[in-house]
């Protein structure tokens, strides 16, 4: 039940957050940071005595080696469909989404001075989303999982689209015409999945562990694994279906670009993980040359694209792209250092790109542009602020010691043992990311202050944000094993699954 | 006091992160004692360990701090080794980087980001530390990607200057390249492997990898890859010049003491896989020969005085791979130290130098500043002395070492000649600089800066450059044995004379005037001139080849032509939307027509067919 606590608060907190616009436009923020603390409360209580919140086991690393689920609820839904409500968490769930609710907790900090405006349907949509990606992360009846894919759609549609900036209905419009495509063709490939089960057994069903093994005529596994491969890779995303995100990251609110960053990208390579390769694992194994090929383009092409950019929100938004390839080339490696490669890229990198989001944010916010030629010199005027941002471009460049480094790391360790060129070309991700990385610095904290611009440093409350983003790279940096220990035995699982 | 060991990176990490905490707001005297005064302490710290390794007449100490990964069958730890080479580079590091903190006391008094500069030069000491201490091959790198990050940041220190930050750029992304090769050199060796520890991947590469095989020549290369990055060695050497931008103290420590002889540190000790290739070793030794070469005659030509001690440096570690090349690892590593004493004498002189001419750098805008600066000239002379070799400095010992066992290694006679050739520019190179700032005309004015945190440090590094070859360096147990050798008098003499013979030439050009440098910078030589002050065009044809195609291309498709795929759709999408939608004119008539003919248009179809 605790899964479905989790959700449900955000659901109530959200509508209540609306509700609460009418005692004044200061009331739903404060609703949406209870609904968010409580939410975070259960999680840390999840993770520190896993047993009174009846997840069973002492702790959560002991229930690990058994490599079970932590827990695991079904009840019906529709059983004429063979619809049910499962919800689980495994190692890699949990991960994912404490990662949610940490990252919704930064993003309404981000949205406390900025959103003005309609601010109990902001907090409604903010919340919703939340709760839409953390039905993902846990939903394991594939009815609901694409029922949980819509809801956190929809909301941060809505984000873009009233809180965005000045070219915001295009950017929304992109953005939910690419996800909605791609689900659609996921949605059809659930129904063909389950149609194929249900030739097989007589048995209809859209359960996650009656679906695993399911026998798909070899032609139309393929095709049936691509439906799934493009919705996930949209979501990722990678080239060539990455172009819906550095328009809506360049346009949505900062708390919107924060939520996109930091989690909403992060469903796509676990639907790689959690879906595509385990229900389809012959043609998964047909197909991996190709998506780690893809995971490669990415990484170059859009490092290239990101270094050419002026706009600085589009530029980190091109650079989230080149990040996520190493994702792709994780998965698609499949050994054990490749995917905990992947899943640490996955963490790091959304603290990384949230607070470089929320740093661009915080900047427009204070000079009323993106535009970086128009920037420069920044260190002097705001230390703390570009001492964050170099921070953070650090370890988004990778640098050892910081979460970062760990998952690029063990992705191309793992890689490696798979292909030595692609893992060459990878290689040379470490290379352009520097480049890429150095100009934003350059561009906006270094040299000279040419349209002194004066600016407010950073608020307590953006420090204690930035913070707590830098403390969490730091400790993935420095002890990632507390991780690799969590997710571990689900990764262990698939990978002797489906070698 | 072994167990103390992990205090030595500590402590500079903990200074670093109080003037970091702080926002940089601590003033000058706090500032000056947590940032140099951390480095003292670590000093001691390793003093302590240091006695008590040597008293323990043990071979090796290791210490495992915690697992940092541990993946499948990958494992690392946070554990540092400390054996003879690491612990002459742990003194090196914290001895001479106090000094040149405590220098740098003084060097940077009064600029507004004083507690800044410290946070990142202690920084970088840890950082450094953690890269010699590292047990295994990823913990080195931790280090060694950390000291380039403070590189960086160091490079770029004043930042309103934008020449400073395209520097440091410069220095972190050729760096990088030699990273990458670095990174796949550790993913190879594990995969053959399965382990990145240096004593075990040495003890299993002996057991399991034959002479000259694949494997053996593929690792060997890529880490040298990163080796000639961080050395600033051929090819990858462009960026070391341009890292002068920066404050002249961490020219001194990072540029020249220790971060760029890493990749000395990293050939040395992975030594035993290069003897398994024999052919990349020898690579090694001709990397190092051209590139000592190359640097001695773009020395020659600079007109800057830190970029002449820049070359200088390159040149140097071209010795130190020469010496690498040829088997002579402990000659190498003894090279290392006596640079490191008198090249960070020879750079803070020169900071002093400019410091009392105002921060003027062209060597042509000073002279005859020997009794003006009494000091520093006494100083700079025993430096470069030391760095031309002449006995008994320091330099002397290390170089005579390097070259004599280039000249007894079978098939090295090669190196051996251009490293003789080299010691003659150096000889010149180091004399003209000489002759031109402190002899000659007068044509500027110099004010010695007196203090005792800048003319102490100085006075303790001359001494070390003076005595630094009578000290006795405690690698007996991590290199193989070599064998006393014995020269003959002729090339004794040789490798003698020429260095002398360079001064001489030196003398004769800026001092007697027997040559006019005037006439060598019109025509041909004019040519040849600026094609060796130009690094021999290696710029000129990097930015061509790799910088130029890659900003250009980008810039070209900075709209992200995929993109326009999409928008192409949409476009199409809304022509047929409006194509469609012109018909509906709301006309009855119109209506009434098209209705007509396209009956009839399938009724022609359908009686054709």
């Amino acid at each position: 039940m605790i899964l479905v606590w989790l959700m449900l608060i955000l659901f109530a907190g959200g509508i209540g957050a609306w509700l609460a616009e009418s005692r004044g436009s200061d009331h739903p923020r404060a609703v949406a940071l209870a609904a968010i603390l409580l939410d975070l409360f259960l999680v840390i209580m999840m993770l520190l005595v896993p047993d009174a919140m009846g997840l069973g086991g002492d702790s959560v690393a002991e229930l690990g080696q058994t490599g079970e689920w932590l827990v695991l609820m079904e009840a019906d839904w529709i059983p004429r469909f063979g619809v049910s409500f499962i919800f689980g968490v495994d190692g890699l769930s949990m991960l994912l989404v404490a990662l949610t609710v940490f990252l919704g907790l930064i993003a309404l900090g981000s949205a406390w001075g900025e959103i003005k405006e309609r601010s109990g349907f902001f907090y409604f949509n903010l919340l919703w989303t939340l709760a839409g990606v953390i039905g993902v992360f846990t939903a394991l009846d594939l009815f609901l999982f694409f029922f949980f894919w819509e809801v956190m759609l929809i909301p941060m549609y809505f984000i873009i689209a009233i809180w965005g900036h000045e070219n915001k209905e295009y950017a929304a419009m992109k953005f939910f015409i690419f996800t909605q495509v791609s689900g659609l063709l996921m949605l059809l490939c659930i129904l063909l999945l389950v149609f194929f089960h249900f030739q097989n057994s007589g048995v209809l069903t859209f359960s996650y562990f009656e679906l695993l093994g399911t026998d798909v005529p070899e032609a139309l596994a393929m095709l049936t694994m691509l439906g799934f491969f493009i919705a996930f890779a949209t979501k990722l995303p990678a080239v060539p279906v990455h172009n819906w995100l550095p328009d809506a990251h360049s346009q949505a609110p900062t708390a919107g670009s924060v939520i996109l960053a930091g989690v909403l990208l992060k469903t796509g390579a676990y639907g790689l993980i959690r879906f595509t390769v385990p229900l389809f694992p012959d043609a998964s194994v047909a197909f991996a040359p190709v998506a780690m090929t893809l995971g490669v383009v990415s990484i170059l092409y859009t490092a290239k694209v990101a270094y050419a950019q002026t706009d600085l929100k589009r530029l980190i938004a091109y650079t989230s792209v080149s990040h996520m390839g190493f994702v792709l080339l994780g998965v698609y490696a499949w050994n054990a250092q490749a995917m905990q490669g992947a899943v640490m890229t996955m963490l790091a990198h959304g603290l990384s790109a949230a607070a470089l989001f929320m740093l661009a944010g915080g900047l427009q916010h204070r000079i009323h542009t993106r535009d970086m030629d128009k920037m420069g010199g920044f260190w002097g005027v705001a230390p703390k602020l570009s001492f964050m941002a170099m921070f953070f471009t650090v370890a988004a460049v990778g640098m050892p010691g910081l979460g970062n480094f760990v998952g690029e790391f063990l992705v191309l360790l793992g890689s490696f043992q798979v292909s030595h060129t692609i893992t060459a070309f990878a290689a040379l991700g470490l290379v352009v990311a520097a480049v890429y990385s150095l100009i934003v610095i350059q561009k906006v904290f270094h040299g000279k202050n040419k349209n002194n611009y004066k600016m407010a440093d950073l608020s307590a409350m953006e420090m204690m944000c930035f913070g707590l983003m830098m403390i969490g790279l730091i400790w993935m940096g420095m002890y990632p094993q507390s991780m690799l220990d969590m997710a571990e035995p689900t990764l262990r699982n698939l990978d002797v699954a489906f070698p | 006091m072994l167990e103390l060991l992990w205090l030595v990176p500590a402590i500079p990490l903990i200074g670093s992160l109080i003037l970091i905490l702080t926002q940089g707001k601590l003033p000058e005297i706090p500032a000056g004692i947590i940032g140099a005064g951390s480095i003292g302490l670590a000093f001691v710290v390793a003093c302590l360990v240091g006695m008590d390794f040597v008293a323990s007449e043990a071979t090796a100490y290791s210490q495992n701090l915690w697992t940092w990964m541990k993946v499948g069958g990958f494992e690392a730890g946070f554990t540092l080794y400390l054996d003879g080479v690491s612990l002459v580079m742990m003194f090196i590091i914290t001895g001479i980087g106090f000094l040149i903190h405590v220098y740098a006391t003084g060097y940077m008094h009064d600029d507004p980001s004083f507690a800044r500069f410290f946070s990142y030069m202690n920084l970088f000491v840890a950082a450094m530390l953690i890269l010699v201490l590292g047990d295994n091959l990823l913990l080195l790198f931790m280090g060694w990607e950390g000291v380039g990050l403070c590189s960086y940041l160091l490079i770029g220190f004043w930042y309103t200057d934008t020449y400073n930050g395209y520097c440091a750029r410069k220095a972190f992304v050729v760096t990088r390249v030699g990273d990458a090769s670095m990174a796949l050199g550790l993913f190879l060796l594990f995969q053959n492997l399965g382990t990145l520890n240096i004593q075990e991947a040495m003890v299993l590469a002996e057991q399991n990898w034959e002479v000259s095989s694949g494997v053996a020549t593929a690792v060997t290369l890529l880490l040298l890859g990163g080796a000639v990055g961080k050395s600033a060695q051929l090819p990858l050497q462009t960026w070391l010049p341009d890292a002068m931008a920066g404050p002249t103290p961490i020219s001194a420590l990072i540029h020249a003491a220790t971060m760029v002889t890493a990749g000395v540190y990293l050939i040395a000790r992975t030594h035993v896989l290069y003897e398994l290739a024999p052919e990349v070793q020898h690579l090694v030794g001709i990397i190092g020969a051209i590139t000592l070469l190359m640097a001695g005659f773009t020395a020659l030509t600079q007109n800057d005085i830190k970029k002449v001690l820049a070359f200088s440096t390159v040149s140097q570690i071209g010795y130190m791979f020469l010496g690498l090349g040829v088997g002579a690892w402990e000659a190498s590593i003894f090279h290392l130290m006596t640079h490191a004493f008198f090249k960070a004498l020879l750079f803070l002189t020169a900071g002093s130098v400019i410091l009392a001419m105002h921060h003027e750098q062209d060597i042509f805008k000073m002279g005859g500043l020997r009794k003006d600066l009494p000091w520093s000239h006494a100083l700079f002379l025993i430096g470069t002395l030391a760095l031309v070799a002449i006995p008994p400095m320091s330099g002397f010992w290390s170089k005579e070492e390097i070259l004599a066992s280039a000249l007894l290694h079978e098939g090295s006679y090669g190196l051996w000649l251009m490293g003789v050739a080299g010691a003659f520019m150096t000889g010149l190179y180091s004399f003209r600089l000489y002759f031109l700032v402190f002899h000659g005309k007068k044509t500027h004015d110099g004010h010695e800066v007196y203090g005792l945190h800048l003319q102490g440090p100085l006075v303790v590094l001359a001494i070390l450059s003076i005595i630094g070859g009578f000290i006795h360096i405690p690698v007996e147990d991590v290199f193989p044995v070599v064998e006393e050798h014995h020269v003959s008098l002729f090339y004794q003499a040789i490798m003698m004379g020429l260095p002398l013979l360079g001064v001489f030439t030196a003398w004769q050009v800026f001092i007697k005037g027997k040559v006019d440098t005037a006439k060598l910078t019109t025509g041909f030589g004019g040519k040849l001139h600026r094609f060796w002050f130009t690094q021999w065009g290696m710029d000129w044809l990097y930015d061509r080849l790799f910088v130029f195609p890659y900003t250009g291309l980008a810039k070209l498709n900075k709209n992200d032509f995929i993109d326009s795929i999409y928008n192409g759709t949409a476009k199409l999408a809304l022509f047929f939307h409006g194509l469609v939608s012109d018909t509906q004119t709301g006309q009855l008539r119109w209506y009434a027509i098209t209705l007509v003919s396209g009956l009839l248009l399938l009724v022609s179809i359908g009686v054709l067919l």
